[in-house]
């Protein structure tokens, strides 16, 4: 190295030296120490005790390790090809050529800068199971056959997917990644295909999809990470529709119980730190692994595509 | 024009010349170190989770304190939520307030994490032993502040939770007003005589009682039916065949009314301290509720015709049962002026008794007074006993001295069985499961917690100080 980039390398590291002491100490010593914790018995207040393996022996155990491993995988499992179909859906619409096109854009996206506490807030009304608006729309339907519409976030068999259908609510994100993508489809392969006969559903199938295939993967691998860390939404809906008090447990019957509430409740509750550490490192590994099989799906599909 | 210092022109003050001088600083320096320490005041930090009337109330008490010597200013601190963790999170920091204002359910929790200053070398060093500070309480209240052997806090507000009931639906139904339920099994007759349903549609147009409301108490029918949730050595959760009988009892409504049925007139119901909850909109004729209940009746459904009376007697010869809760003042570990805390913490658990007037209630009973709540003491003075605008406090008195009167247990892991407790308690209100099996679920996990507990505090060489904690 010579002298000049050793200056050179110096004033880059006092620039960033702000930078990198913030991602020491506010990351990297955190995400280290808890490493440590998870083999810990650790309260928070009192020295952590080496207990080896001890946490991840009893999270195998704990059932309701599995239950909020569970929801959560079935909030994913849904609320993420849902969402990605919406948010395209919607980005293919708003990428036509219709009058007040940017009024329809600004309108589908203004929900996802909504905060989450007042869109929970809300939701908790439109899902009220008898005053609420999706029951108001829903009951009228059902009548006729002598159904009404369920009772949502009061009851256990309704309470996830009413918060899939409110996670639709936050696609405006993803539409506009969507739309950035849409726009950068070449014009002639749609000319092309149109030459060649193909519908409106078939140039969107084997034109678009394939060439915004990346944005698509981008977008679901996000949603997926997102997913998985699901936790303010259902933390204030599940107390908002079934308060309990302090109880946080995913109310009714634990069926709102999704992992990050239990890792939530695990740590600052029963003051479990090590514990909590271990299902933090848990989801970590359960996240990267979803999230590197996506991402090996989707390169696989694109390669197939090119 | 700029002025040299000590080129001023005649006119100029003399003190300001002084003033302005160089050698000021200096000579403030050297007058202020020969100076005897000045006496100010210690400030005390206290966070608490009240707004409104309540921390109204409570300032003014810390007004009446800090105007009655002049060595300690308490300072209050709105905390509004999450008051517990906050406390916590602040107290592993090092940096923690002098006092704070938790529930009594965190006491045991916080205790064994070591996130409390024990009380009883304050109370030593006042000339009294922990037992004659505690007998000054009714023994509920005594037994809130202690885990353990050790006294870890002292009462802010108490609470005695019993029966409420609409005296119009009591009319409408052809039940006498002034004579609530006296055993369970009117109780149950008079929640079925209550009960209202749609001709049309058969649903519920108005309950007599529904468990779930207000919800925030279910381990209380466990008590009621002369159960328990600790033994003083173990989890007692499904092992009491009493709480299995009082979540069979429970999910009775459930079936009585119809699950569809019970699911959609819930959610009718508004938020608790609202206009539209279920009690001041007439949808439940008999709710359990503590002594703040009337404040929030008069503020939400002025006029509403209410009684109040004790718990129906679910165990025979079992009167005058009641739930008591406490919200508790607690000095967090690390305070930097916990003699001075405790100084606060003795002023509200003190009382002047023979106070005549308003402007000679002091502590406990200036706070109750101002919250319209009930005194933990056994002793009230003359003008609180008879100017309280508590419009049932001598039933509230009553049974806050019951020996029936019963409180969370002071276990360490009690938000862990709490959750339990409230699991349970939605599977079987939800027919999802018999008690039995809801119980024995719950019991398998706290079993496993409170062995795994136990281990832990032995780890941290605590259990054998511990020992087993007192029911």
């Amino acid at each position: 190295m010579t002298r000049g980039e050793k200056k050179q390398l110096r004033s880059g590291l006092a620039f960033t030296s702000l930078w990198i002491i913030g991602l020491g100490a506010f990351t990297a010593y955190p995400v280290i120490a808890s490493l440590y914790y998870s083999f810990c018995d650790y309260s928070i207040l009192k020295g952590p005790v080496w207990s080896g393996v001890e946490n991840y022996q009893q999270l195998v155990q704990d059932g309701l390790f599995w239950k909020s491993l569970r929801n959560t995988l079935f909030y994913a499992g849904l609320s993420v090809p849902l969402g990605t179909a919406v948010a395209l859906g919607l980005a293919v619409l708003l990428n036509c050529e219709v009058r007040g096109k940017s009024a329809f854009r600004l309108l589908f996206f203004m929900p996802s800068i909504v905060p989450v506490v007042a869109s929970a807030m809300l939701w908790l009304w439109i899902f009220n199971g008898e005053y609420g608006l999706m029951n108001g729309i829903l009951n009228p339907l059902l009548a006729p056959f002598g159904l009404h519409g369920p009772a949502w976030l009061a009851d256990p068999a309704w309470s996830k997917p009413a918060l899939i259908i409110m996670s639709v609510w936050g696609t405006g994100n993803a539409m506009v990644i969507y739309l950035a993508g849409l726009q950068n489809v070449p014009a002639e392969l749609y000319e092309a295909a149109e030459i060649d006969g193909a519908s409106a559903w078939q140039r969107f199938i084997h034109v678009t999809l394939p060439v915004i295939a990346p944005v698509v993967a981008f977008n679901a691998i996000m949603a997926l990470i997102g997913a998985m860390q699901l936790f303010a939404q259902a933390y204030i809906m599940s107390e908002g529709a079934n308060g309990n008090g302090n109880a946080s447990d995913g109310n009714p019957a634990r069926s709102t119980l999704f992992y990050t509430i239990y890792l939530f409740t695990t740590a600052f509750q029963d003051l479990r730190m090590g514990y909590a550490s271990a299902m933090a490192y848990v989801l970590f590994i359960i996240t990267a692994g979803l999230t590197w099989l996506a991402a090996r799906l989707s390169r696989g599909r694109n390669e197939d595509a090119i | 024009m700029q002025i040299a210092a000590g080129h001023l022109p005649p006119t100029f003050p003399r003190a300001l010349h002084f003033r302005l001088s160089p050698k000021f600083p200096l000579c403030a320096a050297l007058v202020l170190a020969a100076l005897p320490a000045a006496a100010a005041p210690v400030h005390v930090t206290y966070w608490e989770k009240w707004n409104g009337f309540e921390q109204r109330a409570m300032q003014a008490v810390i007004d009446k304190f800090n105007a009655s010597q002049d060595r300690i200013v308490v300072d209050y601190y709105d905390q509004t939520g999450e008051i517990d963790r906050k406390t916590l999170v602040v107290t592993a920091g090092g940096d923690p307030p002098d006092l704070a204002g938790l529930h009594e359910q965190n006491i045991a929790t916080f205790a064994d994490a070591e996130a409390l200053e024990p009380l009883d070398g304050f109370i030593e060093a006042e000339g009294m032993s922990t037992a004659q500070w505690l007998d000054r309480y009714y023994p509920i209240y005594a037994r809130i502040c202690t885990h353990g052997g050790h006294v870890y806090a002292g009462i802010s507000t108490p609470v005695v939770e019993t029966l409420y009931w609409n005296r119009t639906l009591f009319r409408e139904a052809g039940l006498d007003p002034d004579r609530p339920p006296a055993t369970l099994a009117e109780f149950n007759e008079y929640a079925r005589k209550l009960t209202k349903h749609d001709p049309k549609t058969g649903r519920l147009t108005q309950v007599g009682f529904l468990p779930q409301d207000p919800g925030w108490w279910p381990w209380i029918f466990c008590d009621w039916f002369g159960g328990g949730l600790y033994d003083g050595h173990d989890v007692t959760f499904a092992t009491n065949k009493a709480n299995v009988a009082a979540y069979a009892w429970i999910q009775q409504f459930t079936k009585d009314y119809g699950l569809d049925n019970v699911k959609l007139f819930s959610s009718e119901f508004g938020p608790w301290a609202s206009p539209s909850a279920p009690f001041f909109t007439g949808k439940i004729a008999m709710v359990f509720q503590g002594c703040f209940y009337d404040n929030y009746i008069s503020q939400f459904k002025p006029g509403l015709d209410y009684g109040v009376g004790p718990w129906p007697e679910a165990v025979p010869g079992m009167k005058d049962f009641a739930m008591a809760e406490a919200d508790v003042l607690v000095i967090p570990r690390g305070a930097r002026h916990p003699r001075e805390a405790w100084e606060f913490i003795k002023y509200c658990n003190s009382t002047n008794p023979n106070a005549q007037t308003r402007e000679e209630l002091q502590g406990a009973e200036l706070l109750d007074y101002l919250q319209v709540k009930l005194s933990p003491l056994k002793v009230w003075s003359p003008f609180f006993t008879n100017h309280n605008s508590h419009p049932h406090i001598a039933m509230f008195r009553r049974l806050a001295s019951s020996p029936h009167a019963v409180c969370v247990p002071q276990i360490g892991i009690w938000m862990e069985y709490y959750r339990e407790v409230v699991s349970s308690f939605d599977r079987v209100r939800l027919l999802d499961a018999t008690p039995e099996e809801a119980l024995g679920y719950s019991q398998q996990r706290l079993d496993a917690s409170w062995t795994r507990y136990k281990r832990s505090l032995e780890r941290h060489g605590q259990w054998a100080a511990l020992g087993e904690t007192p029911r």
